[in-house]
């Protein structure tokens, strides 16, 4: 059981996803648009390059959240997160969080993710039975 | 350009999807977990879990074909050309084990404009072959210059 209490920060998940990484995902979720995969067509749609899929790094915003809660999967409760800055491959994400409340055995913690100064999700807030 | 919003309400038939182990396995070493839950039986069964267990976040492995064919409806309309992923929400119920085989319905919540903006929203359900709910999620897509 972990001990979490309002104002808490999480530890943080620091990860730096390779460059083929966003492929694995692709295989992974069955999500293959290209604009995760194939550098040429992300740039002829305007992209610096390929950019990370979003539900791949609310995958990291989930574990997270649920390491946060001792890492029991049944842990996680809802998570609910929105979308912002575009995230890049080979580059470091960095996910922290701080408990907002804890009431009932639930703790409810904001969660950021950002790769240097662009916050790749912004307003997360996930719920983790404690 | 007005918005159509004739799809409000509408669902959209379930999809079926059989969860397996080397599936969860890659997910689960994908995002980088290592909790043998997500991989070995024995521990998953220790654990408490009726067989090796799916990452919450493996919800979208089963729901996305569910919410693909409403997102593709031309009822629903959407220009993919200028569509974005805005928001997610998912809030989760029974475990997702290996064998469970899992139905996930699709249906459309909302379409609406604001400043200049199309918010497309979607929500799915998740059942398993028990009658438990698994997850419900809500898929929030953001369609730019409507």
């Amino acid at each position: 059981m972990a001990d979490l209490n309002a104002g808490d920060s999480i530890p943080e998940l620091k990860v730096t996803p390779d460059k083929y990484l966003p492929h694995r995902y692709a295989g992974a979720s069955g999500d293959f648009n290209p604009i995760h995969i194939d550098p040429e067509f992300a740039k002829a749609v305007g992209l610096p390059s390929t950019i990370l899929h979003g539900l791949y790094m609310m995958g990291l915003v989930a574990r997270a959240a649920t390491d946060a809660a001792g890492g029991d999967p049944r842990a996680l409760k809802r998570l609910s997160v929105q979308f912002r800055g575009m995230g890049a491959p080979e580059t470091e994400i960095v996910v922290s969080g701080e408990v907002k409340s804890v009431e009932d055995g639930v703790a409810v913690v904001d969660v950021v993710a950002a790769q240097g100064e662009n916050q790749t999700i912004r307003n997360a807030e996930a719920e983790v039975q404690i | 350009m007005t918005l159509k919003t004739g799809a409000v309400g509408k669902e959209w038939p379930a999809s079926t999807y059989e969860v397996g182990k080397e599936k969860i396995g890659e997910y689960a070493r994908v995002v980088g977990l290592d909790n043998p839950v997500h991989f070995d039986r024995e521990a998953a069964r220790a654990a408490g879990f009726r067989d090796v267990v799916a990452p919450p976040m493996f919800a979208v492995v089963f729901s996305s074909p569910a919410v693909g064919p409403a997102m593709f409806d031309d009822e629903v309309g959407m220009n993919f050309a200028a569509m974005v992923h805005g928001g997610q929400e998912f809030e989760w119920g029974e475990p997702a084990c290996s064998g469970d085989e899992i139905t996930t319905t699709a249906k459309c919540l909302d379409i609406s404009e604001k400043d200049g903006k199309g918010f497309y929203i979607f929500e799915t359900n998740a059942v398993n072959q028990n009658g438990d709910q698994v997850v419900r999620g809500t898929w929030t897509l953001i369609v730019r210059g409507v």
